[in-house]
């Protein structure tokens, strides 16, 4: 194993002090001088002609400064995927879903914002609407979007093998239907944003986003501008979870707001604006046929499945591949067939949220692995080993598993829970299961076709040698980021942590693809370590000169310079680099040369010594249609256990702990891994347990608040056992790929497993209401005979 | 028509004339400048705005601000102090508490509030005791094992 001395430790995160003291700045943290606050007229209708928008009353009314319409800022098409752009800022002709937005204000204060709204008269002609896939799909069904028939925002069919052919040949086959509810992102601060431009014509948007870069690129060509002249910063973020991975129309509105304006506009959203808003996880109907031999070997994989997408694209049409793509492993399967279908209706638009696309077909494969171990008699982990892939397998779509620790993270679940003691020998009503799953490192190619970079880097080293500032446009969204590029820039640079501060989340500092499919830890690492290894290259070579010694024969470590050989005399480098920090504190009496003296020497060589770096994928995976969705230069995996409680009378299910293994490869941060899978885990069991947005008939959100749509409280969350497995990836930076979004795989499945072990009830149907539970409890009592 | 109040906020009494609708949270935050305390929901569902109000632990987005006149407001901005952070907010960073840090100043204040009333609390009571604060990115677990540091 490689000797590390800053990554794979536990460093206090460079971020935490200033959130701990509330210091830290988020974007309603900001106030600038004049600045107006701007606010949305968003549709009350989930499907309607607009007829006619009168704004007179309006922009009467004292205090406003600006009422915006389609009109006045064009119909731009946009959306996440240029293949679907099928948004503008405003309604044009009509609204598809409650919410959409067709007006906004800038006023003095955020009252009158909000009075001039209530004064926009638009005349709607209501069109009927549909909110169930079953309805949108009927032939003589409203349809929301003219140029995509059918409500059908994409389609896919893909067949790997012969699974006809597979399933012919299979011992045993299982099928089951199994489906979600959408899920909202909750994350706790809501979006805002400030838009400004200055008098020559350049604008800032300081935004809550996950993704600057992409955001800049939608409003340079909503607005019509060069994409140099809009800069995007993100502060410290409330988290996003993949719904801030995309421009959303309040900051667009926003940004034409400041530009008719010539003020700086702020605008949030309320909490009811952010379910209205929604772009989280998809409700997703499975149905899926898996067949297998005798022995447990896995033989073909049959699935279907339709995506309620809402009135919008957003990420939908990448949602609809990875549905399909991410069943693909993380066990040998040589036939897999899927047809995916993502459908347009009147609510509000689902897009990406943690383990985009993927987290439901887990949760159904999952549960079919268990129902087909239970038939052959043979235990739920060894079916999981006998098929699992090992490091170098490729899945039939041609997805590579560079390294795959898959089956240490399964020996340490099994361990870490006393799995085979526990197995088979719980009393009624308690139970324990597990499941498996694995995620990309990041996608493989940028959201837009291009061959740009997915994340450049520049580091260059303060005057005095002695700091090391490190810029990306990358975005700390509270995984860590931040701190995981400080730990590769140390590392890779051969100082200390302390001396390292970082900038990022700001488009001027570079390009960087954003917090999305889990690909900052090995993309930006990458570009991250390859600007520091050329700081230190620079400081290396100037250094070769002083000393005549070659660039081979010396390294830099915990910041002083290491000779391979006799170290050479240094004096001449040390005196001129005290008379140069006369009368400062830092005169070094180390028998090592410090970096400091050696930077210090290379600045008055070569002017400020700066680094770059640069990353993008080489070319990966497959030619078939849709090979885009999934492939990435590496994958993460993880296995987790799961016990239960069941009351057997009420249906009543508790989560007693979950024990949660995941290969990072090699972690950045130890804490910042355990964080991001104790996290996941707790996005999970809301996701199974409870969390649900529900509608009424009109398309409302009903429980559009943090108190009727439950997420996972300190109550709710079990003990959680978090083990990291680390490996060695060949394509990331020190050997590490991502945590973020595979850690939450197995949750739904192992709880699902657990609850079956503990109550003989397979539920087909998230969430795991008492209800539900309570109803299949009675079914199974009365199929059994049980009491 | 603002009604003036008299308050004392982290030591330092403030007198402030305010609008009969205005919060506590919103007084705070956008009349003086204490933007630690955060608004996650305004509808006391999520936290972050938790302040401590008269000894007691509560969402200061459902108090207006003209209801604390007279009273004694401890805020995420009177913890530490110029010897560094308060021993709680050292527990959160050194345990890995803090993620996006948006439920951060809630979160401390409710732990601090706990602790003060109760210096050894169960488990059950520090899953009692911060089960008004949401978190989204933590699960918790870090949580818990930064308040289980700073029992008596």
């Amino acid at each position: 194993m490689k000797d590390f001395d800053v990554i794979s430790t536990r460093a206090n995160r460079l971020d935490t002090p200033d959130k701990a003291t509330g210091e830290a700045i988020y974007v309603d943290d900001i106030s600038k001088p004049g600045m107006l606050f701007g606010a949305l007229l968003q549709s009350p209708h989930a499907h309607a002609k607009i007829l006619s928008i009168d704004t007179t009353q309006a922009k009467n009314l004292a205090g406003v400064k600006s009422v915006i319409t389609s009109k006045d800022v064009g119909s731009v098409p946009y959306g996440v995927s240029p293949a679907r752009y099928d948004e503008t800022v405003f309604a044009t002709d009509k609204v598809r879903y409650i919410g959409d937005e067709i007006a906004a204000v800038a006023a003095t204060t955020l009252e009158i914002a909000l009075k001039a709204v209530e004064l926009i008269k638009v005349e709607y002609e209501i069109l009927p609407a549909v909110f169930t896939i079953e309805d949108a799909i009927k032939e003589d069904a409203p349809q929301l979007h003219e140029k995509y028939k059918g409500n059908l925002t994409a389609e896919v069919h893909q067949e790997f093998g012969d699974v006809e052919k597979g399933l012919k040949e299979s011992d045993i086959t299982k099928t089951t239907t199994v489906k979600n509810k959408r899920q909202d992102g909750a994350f706790i601060e809501m979006q805002g944003c400030i838009a400004e431009f200055d008098r020559r014509g350049s604008l800032t948007l300081i935004t809550g986003t996950q993704v600057p870069h992409y955001v800049q690129r939608t409003v340079a060509m909503v607005m019509g501008m060069d994409i140099g002249k809009v800069r995007v910063k993100k502060p410290y973020l409330g988290a996003g979870f993949g719904i801030k991975a995309a421009a959303n129309p309040m900051e667009l509105a926003c940004c034409f707001l400041a530009k008719e304006t010539c003020k700086p506009v702020k605008m949030n959203y309320t909490r009811e604006q952010v379910f209205m808003f929604c772009r989280a996880r998809h409700q997703f109907t499975h149905t899926i046929t898996t067949g297998a031999k005798k022995d447990g070997t896995l033989v073909a994989l049959k699935h279907e499945c339709t995506l309620d997408g809402g009135a919008y694209s957003s990420f939908g049409i990448a949602t609809v591949y990875y549905a399909g793509s991410l069943l693909a492993g993380p066990y040998k399967l040589p036939n897999m067939s899927y047809k995916g279908f993502r459908v347009y209706n009147n609510k509000p638009a689902c897009g990406a949220q943690r383990g985009h696309g993927a987290v439901i077909a887990r949760a159904a494969f999952e549960q079919q692995l268990d129902m087909i171990a239970e038939e052959l008699g043979i235990d739920p982990m060894e079916i999981r080993i006998k098929n699992m892939m090992s490091k170098g397998d490729i899945t039939c779509n041609d997805l590579n598993m560079s390294s795959f620790g898959m089956s240490e993270c399964i020996d340490a679940v099994r361990e870490g829970s006393d799995w085979d003691k526990k197995k088979g020998n719980m009393p009624k009503g308690r139970g324990i299961g597990m499941a498996c799953g694995f995620f990309v490192s990041g996608a493989g190619f940028p959201i837009y076709r291009s061959d740009t970079y997915h994340g450049t880097v520049m580091t260059k080293l303060t005057e005095d040698g002695g700091t090391a500032l490190v810029y990306t446009a990358s975005a700390e969204i509270g995984q860590g980021s931040d701190t995981a590029f400080a730990m590769i820039t140390a590392e890779a640079l051969g100082i200390p942590l302390s001396d390292i501060r970082l900038a990022s989340g700001d488009t001027d500092m570079g390009v960087d693809l954003g917090a999305y499919s889990s690909r900052q830890t090995l993309m930006t690492g990458h570009a991250t370590k390859e600007a520091a290894e050329h700081v230190k290259s620079q400081v290396l070579a100037v250094l070769a000169d002083k000393l005549n010694t070659p660039v081979e024969d010396m390294d830099i470590k915990k910041g002083f310079i290491e000779f391979k050989n006799q170290t050479p005399d240094f004096s001449e480098i040390r005196t001129s680099y005290i008379k140069e920090h006369r009368g400062w504190l830092d005169n070094p009496e180390s028998e090592k040369l410090t970096f400091k003296e050696a930077a210090r020497i290379a600045y008055l060589e070569k002017g400020t010594i700066v680094g770059t770096g640069k990353y993008k994928p080489v070319f990966l995976g497959g030619k078939y249609k849709g090979a885009a969705v999934g492939t990435s230069p590496a994958y993460g995996c993880s296995a987790q256990v799961a016990e239960v409680t069941v009351d057997m009378e009420t249906g009543q299910v508790i989560i007693d702990n979950v024990t949660d293994a995941h290969d990072c490869g090699k972690a950045i941060n130890m804490t910042s891994v355990e964080g991001q899978m104790e996290g996941s885990v707790s996005m999970g069991i809301g996701e199974a347990m409870h969390e649900e947005v529900i509608f009424d008939d009109k398309g409302n959100v009903i429980n559009n608040d943090l108190s009727e749509y439950k997420l996972v409280t300190a109550m709710d969350m079990p003990k959680c056992k978090a083990i990291v497995v680390e490996s060695d990836e060949p394509n990331g930076p020190f050997g590490a790929k991502e945590v973020g979004e595979g850690a939450i795989m197995p949750t739904i499945p192992a709880i699902l497993n657990a609850v079956y072990d503990a109550a003989g009830v397979r539920v087909h149907e998230l969430p795991l209401t008492p209800e539900r539970v309570y109803h299949a409890i009675q079914e199974y009592k009365e199929r059994t005979g049980a009491a | 028509m603002k009604k003036i109040i008299n308050l004392t906020i982290n030591d330092q009494a403030y007198e402030i004339a305010v609008d009969p609708n205005k919060t506590l949270a919103d007084m705070l935050r956008y009349d003086l400048d204490l933007t630690g305390t955060k608004k996650g929901c305004d509808t006391g569902d999520c936290g972050a705005c938790t302040v401590i109000l008269n000894g007691d632990a509560v969402n200061s987005c459902l108090v207006l601000a003209v209801q604390t006149d007279g009273a004694v407001v401890e805020t995420i901005e009177g913890l530490a102090n110029d010897q560094g952070l308060h021993p709680i907010q050292e527990a959160f960073v050194e345990n890995g508490a803090i993620q996006c840090g948006f439920c951060s100043p809630g979160m401390i204040m409710s732990t601090k509030n706990l602790l003060d009333k109760n210096p050894n609390p169960t488990e059950q009571e520090i899953r009692e005791g911060i089960s008004g604060n949401l978190c989204r990115c933590t699960g918790y677990q870090k949580i818990f094992e930064a308040i289980d540091s700073q029992k008596s």
